[in-house]
Parts: C-alpha cells; structure tokens; sequence
C-alpha cells in the first residue's frame, strides 16, 4: 500500500527543490517540472523497483528515461530525494563543473541517468531499445518512459510507437505530459496534435487517459499500467496535468515553461509550499 | 619490394557481413539492426541465424540509432546497418545525443558509401559522413579498403568499446590484403615501403594508391602507399614518421576534401610538421549517376589522379 501523505510531502518538498534551483541559477524550465512532479514521485517512491545503487546495465531492476529532458530540474530532486546523490549536489544545477547539466547526460557520471536527453524524440526509442534488451536478458521488469505532449510533434516518436506494437514490446509503459503547452505558446494554436489518444491507440498502444496532479490517481494509475503489461500491447499514459501545479503564477500558462523566478516570486512560491522534509 | 596483387573482386558490405556473422557466434551479446536492407548491407547470415538477435525496424533510421542505443543499456553491443547516407546525416542529431555524448557502444556500419555507389547517383551517395562523424567527440571511425579488411575491422569492433562508424562500400572491388593481415584499430598499415612521397588512402582508393605506386616507380619516384583505415583516432605517430622520411604528401579518398582523411592529415601536418601535400578527393561538388569507374574518373578520385597529384607534390618538396 502506498503511503499516500508521505508520496505527497515529498511531491511538495521536491516542488520546493525545484523553484529553489531554478532560481539559484535563474535559469532552466519550471513549468514541466512542477507539472510532473507528483508523477516522479509516484514513480520512484512507489511504483519502480530500483536500484540507488546505480549500475548503467541496470539489470534486474526497472529503468525510467526522461525523454523531455528540460525537466531535468524534477528528475534531478527525485533521484537526490531517492538517494542517488547528495541532497547538497542540487544547489550545482546548471552551473560550472557540475554534474547537473542543463539537461541530463550521462557525461558526467550521474548516478540515475542512462541516456542523454534535451534534443527532443529520442528517449521512447532508447526505452524500447533497453526494454528489448531486458527481454533477450530474460529480465522480467519494466521500463518507464516520460514524454512532452508537444514532443509529439517530432517524428521519431512515431517511428518508435510503430515499431513498439509491431513487436510486441509490452515490458515498456510510456507516459505523456499533456499539459497543453509549449514554448510559443498553447499546442492548439502551434500545431494542433487533433486527438492524441486516437492516433496512438491506432499505432497499436493500450492507452490509459489519467489525471497527473492528483497523487492518488497517479499512483492507481501506475499500478493499472503495470498489470496491462506483458499481453502484448505497448501501454501509453495520457495523462493530463497542469504546468507549473502547486506555484499559482505559474499555473496554467505556456509562460513558465523555461523562465526562472525572481527573487520576489522564489518567496511567494515558497510560501505556497511547505518545507516537509528539509530544504537541501 | 612489397608486391600487391589479386585474384577476385568482392564487395566490402560482403567483408562486413561475413565478419558480422562470425561476430554471432562468437558473442551472444551481438545483436543487429537493419533498415530495410538487409540483402544490401549482407546481413542475412546473422538474421537467418540468430533471428532473436536481428532486429527489423522498417524505414525508420532515427529509432534505429535509439533502439541501439537503449539495447547497450542492457549489455548488448548493437551493429546497426543501413547506406551511409542514412546512417550518419539522416540521423546526425540522434547519434549526437543518444550514442556519442551518452558514450554508448553503438558500432555503426554503413555501406553504399561515396561515388562507388554508382548509378543512384548524388542523393545516395555521401562524401560528408567520415567528417560529420570525426567531428563527433569520441566516435571512432573506420575505412577499410577491401573484403578482408571490412571484415577483419568488423570483428575487431566486437572487442572495441565506444561509439564506432564503419564505413564501406557497394562496388566488386580487388581483395588484396591477406585474410590473416594484422588489422588493430588506430593503428595505420604501411603496405608499400617508399622514400620519395608518402600516400596515405582510405577504403577503395587503397588499392588506387597501390596501383599509382607501380606507375611511379617506372617514373623513377619511389612511394610509400599507408592505408590509414583508422581515421579516428589518427595514428599521429605513423603519419609524422613516413613524413619525416619522404617530406611530401598525398591523401587520397572516396569523400569530400572537407572534414576527410586528407582534412585530419592535413591538420597534424601543419600542427607538426608543415609538408607540401595534395589531396585525391572530391572538391565540393555532388556527385550523380554513372558506373563506379566513370565516376572515379569524372571527379578525379582514379589512379591517374594520384599519380599527378604525386608529380605535383614532388616538385613542392
């Protein structure tokens, strides 16, 4: 059973994390991240069977890709909050000599991240890379992925779903953060994705809509994807979510997607989110 | 006197498909991809004997270059097959990211490469890959001039760890190296000793050099031919040691001279050694339809192009 208000202090430490470093260094993108947040922590303190002591084969265990890899500000807290690296590290995201890079590389030695990520597309392909490759290991766990909704917009990722359901690949569950917007402005208005939900279940996917920032319903969505898998179907997560949740300024609108508080924002964002467990 | 000479003409896709055949039985980690092109990249053995470990992804070159990737994750060491073009400038960006800068020990075949392609003409037939994948930090990159060396390369790129792009082509070519001929990555293979001009060649134009070579040698110019089958890393120390002996240079290769082996030469000669040298390579320019020979002869990549590139040269000395 989950502990369901322990999976939510740590949604709101880790949004603390976030503003906190997005600010320190007045760059990187909040929006997403926040927006994603109660879904990282579902998945890394409830869902993933994994292992903080990092191997890059990863073998037995569940692998997670971020394949939006300009949230790196919620995947970083999560994996700190985990115990993958020192809480202390998050105050170097994005600056000199650090192993928090802008986006996540595997450059650095980071523990928890396997595969570059930032130029948009990639990372469903690399999780169904590793998901066939778990299967030829005779590996029995699963592998995570998470996708922006406007990253649909780039054709790799229907190469890759495609190919999924053509092979059977039903090891692999795939969320997407739908939160209606990008950079320049709502999806509708850029490049509308018409019914996203259609065009995956007719590649061939089992498609779970979810709501993203209610953590029951994250957490009971999870455990639905998991036992959808292994019938030979790949399992998409549509799941709706709000960017920049949990910061009211920063909520419903394409503006925060990669803009940095000020110092007069950081405190009115603080002050709507409680210090749970520990600043880092 | 080193004396090259051949009894059979073989493609080297064939030397890639046969070392990559060997490859699956040698380690069942090998797993390969392919891009619709399986006869073409001769990647039937594999697939009619390890049908668990070939992997058909369609005409979908930018998951391929992800799929392998991911696939190292779990220990695997993926061969990925398609033309050259595809395997480097359609998906650039994809190996940039998800193979190169995430250190991931994809080996990238390639094959089609360069005018030899022939009668596809221009849009097939790439002479940017070897410089787009130099430039990649990391990556190493390897020509082979004939049947034996694609597949001496290919297995020594089972043993290698790191990102690699193999280069090779589609045209019957001369075998002229012997089966058994050492062949280590990183380290180039002085195949004719020579004093008076130096030629390093990549890929096909090896045996062009070996050929020019016997043309100057009843000129009177004696030329050592190196087949520098590892453009990435570039074996410096070979490169200046022929140097300091002969004092003058020519490269020649199926590519652009932008960003190819004359390019890399050209760099640590001027670094270490300012020398005189001429490149056999395409001058900025596309290529287009024709058979492998006239094309060689049309842009300037032939025998006779060498030669007087080695006259040229002399006089500069």
């Amino acid at each position: 059973m989950a502990n369901l208000e322990l999976l939510k202090k740590t949604a709101t430490q880790i949004r603390r994390d976030i503003v906190r470093m997005v600010h320190a260094c007045q760059s990187g993108h909040p929006g997403g991240s926040l927006g994603c947040t109660d879904f990282f922590v579902a998945l890394y303190f409830h869902a993933m069977k994994h292992n903080t002591a990092f191997t890059m084969e990863g073998r037995n265990e569940d692998l997670f890709f971020l394949s939006n890899g300009h949230i790196s500000p919620v995947f970083y807290a999560t994996l700190a909050r985990a115990g993958y690296f020192d809480l202390k590290e998050l105050a170097t995201f994005r600056k000199i000599d650090s192993r928090l890079q802008g986006h996540p590389t595997t450059h650095e030695d980071l523990p928890g991240v396997r595969v570059a990520s930032g130029s948009l597309g990639q990372g469903l392909s690399v999780a169904l890379g590793a998901a066939q490759a778990k299967k030829l290991n005779g590996d029995g766990h699963l592998v995570y992925v998470l996708m922006g909704d406007g990253e649909q917009q780039e054709g790799q990722i229907w190469e890759a779903a495609m190919y999924a359901a053509h092979n059977q690949i039903d090891n692999v569950i795939a969320t997407i953060d739908y939160n209606g917007q990008q950079i320049d402005g709502s999806l509708k208005d850029v490049l509308d994705l018409k019914d996203l939900k259609a065009k995956w279940q007719s590649f061939g996917w089992r498609v779970i809509e979810s709501q993203g920032n209610k953590m029951e319903e994250v957490v009971a969505t999870l455990e639905k994807a998991k036992n959808l898998t292994g019938q030979g179907v790949p399992i998409l997560n549509l799941m709706r979510t709000e960017m920049g949740f949990g910061v009211d300024y920063m909520m419903g609108s394409h503006k925060w997607h990669g803009v940095a508080p000020n110092d007069d924002e950081l405190k009115r964002a603080l002050a709507q989110l409680e210090e749970t467990l520990g600043d880092y | 006197m080193t004396h090259y000479t051949f009894t059979e003409k073989k493609d080297t896709r064939s030397g890639f498909g046969a070392g990559l055949h060997e490859l699956g039985k040698q380690n069942p980690n090998v797993v390969a991809l392919c891009a619709d092109l399986t006869g073409s990249l001769k990647m039937d053995a594999f697939k009619k004997e390890f049908p668990q470990r070939f992997f058909q992804v369609g005409i979908a070159e930018a998951n391929m270059m992800g799929l392998a990737a991911g696939m190292t994750i779990g220990g695997k060491i993926p061969f990925t097959g398609t033309f050259a073009n595809f395997s480097t400038g359609r998906v650039y960006d994809q190996i940039r990211q998800s193979i190169a800068y995430s250190g991931k020990n994809v080996k990238i075949c390639a094959s089609h490469a360069g005018l030899t392609l022939g009668e596809d003409g221009a849009t097939h037939q790439i002479l940017e890959d070897i410089g787009m994948m130099r430039m990649l930090p990391g990556m190493t990159v390897i020509v082979p001039c004939d049947y034996h060396q694609t597949k001496a390369a290919t297995l020594a790129l089972g043993n290698h760890v790191g990102p690699a792009y193999l280069r090779f082509g589609r045209p019957s070519w001369p075998v002229f190296t012997a089966a058994d001929r050492p062949f280590v990555i990183g380290k180039a293979d002085k195949m004719i000793e020579g004093t008076d001009v130096t030629i390093f060649a990549c890929g096909h134009l090896v045996w062009s050099a070996i050929e020019a070579e016997a043309a100057l040698a009843e000129k009177g110019i004696s030329a050592e031919v190196i087949n520098v089958h590892t453009i990435k890393p570039l074996d410096v120390e070979a490169i200046l040691e022929s140097v300091n002996k002969t004092r003058c240079v020519v490269t020649a290769e199926e590519h652009q001279m932008n960003g190819g082996l004359g390019d890399a030469v050209s760099q640590v000669l001027a670094r270490f050694r300012p020398t005189p040298l001429e490149m056999v390579a395409v001058n900025d320019s596309f290529g287009e339809s024709g058979t492998p020979t006239q094309l060689l002869k049309k842009y300037g990549l032939g025998t006779e192009n060498i030669v007087a590139a080695v006259e040229r040269v002399v006089k500069r000395k």
